[in-house]
């Protein structure tokens, strides 16, 4: 298997969308006959990415490079960018708005379930121009 | 226990049916869908009242076993839609996440 690379765009303000990309790569993944572990990381990890680009950035996107080795994962938005990661980071902070939560989101447990299910992780973030998230899930 | 067993045991409401012969391997509660995500064991049934496209969504992802909608909560039809293509099985019963718990635990022969 040579490097598989997948690009979807990720729309803004549309929670019924969220989570398409992840579910594809979740199916693309399995029909490679990926590691389930592994799919399951990665479906995670990707789908909290999604919301998180709904909730706070008007939407983005994300690129998918498969290979035999890992799974890496680029979600690309052009937001307001994150002011505090360290803050982000931690379980329970949150800066979603209501209607957000009436949805069941905004328990502050999306990056830190990133974190959780990747095995690297890098937040490029910029205050007024946006974020970029680099994942990598090992096979 | 299999979800046809499991709703059968409840006296359940099966809204979607899905895939009914997945076997019950435990069970979970949670409104809090990125804490559900986080947590939320394969195999499990889930018990919530969250019945939108977004908790269809992370019981696909996590390989949940069915989502038990409590207290007759209500199904969006999108979320119904996407469970049938996802053949996630969709429960809805009267009682609340507690009580509809203690009877799952009871059917699973699980205690405390």
């Amino acid at each position: 298997m040579s490097t598989l690379t997948l690009r979807y765009e990720v729309p803004g303000d549309d929670f019924t969308r969220a989570g398409e990309a992840s579910s594809d790569v979740k199916r693309k993944l399995k029909q490679l006959g990926y590691n389930p572990e592994a799919i399951r990381k990665v479906a995670i990890a990707m789908y909290e990415g999604e919301i998180n680009m709904v909730i706070h950035a008007g939407g983005g996107e994300a690129t998918v490079d498969i290979d035999p080795k890992q799974v890496k994962i680029v979600l690309t938005d052009h937001g307001p960018g994150i002011p505090d990661v360290g803050k982000a980071m931690q379980e329970g902070w949150s800066t979603a708005p209501d209607n957000v939560r009436n949805l069941g989101f905004g328990a502050g447990m999306g990056l830190p379930n990133i974190k959780k299910y990747t095995d690297e992780l890098r937040i490029d973030t910029k205050v007024g121009e946006g974020t970029s998230l680099f994942m990598t899930v090992y096979a | 226990m299999t979800v046809q067993e499991l709703a059968g045991g409840l006296g359940a409401e099966i809204l979607v049916e899905g895939d009914l012969s997945r076997p019950v391997e435990t069970a979970y509660v949670g409104d809090l869908l990125s804490w559900v995500m986080a947590r939320l064991p394969e195999g499990a049934a889930w018990m919530t009242v969250m019945g939108n496209l977004n908790a269809v969504a992370v019981c696909s992802l996590k390989d949940g076993a069915c989502i038990i909608l409590t207290e007759n909560a209500a199904l969006d039809d999108n979320a119904r839609q996407r469970a049938g293509m996802e053949d996630i099985p969709v429960l809805r019963v009267e009682p609340g996440s507690y009580e509809t718990a203690l009877r799952v635990a009871a059917l699973l022969g699980e205690t405390a």
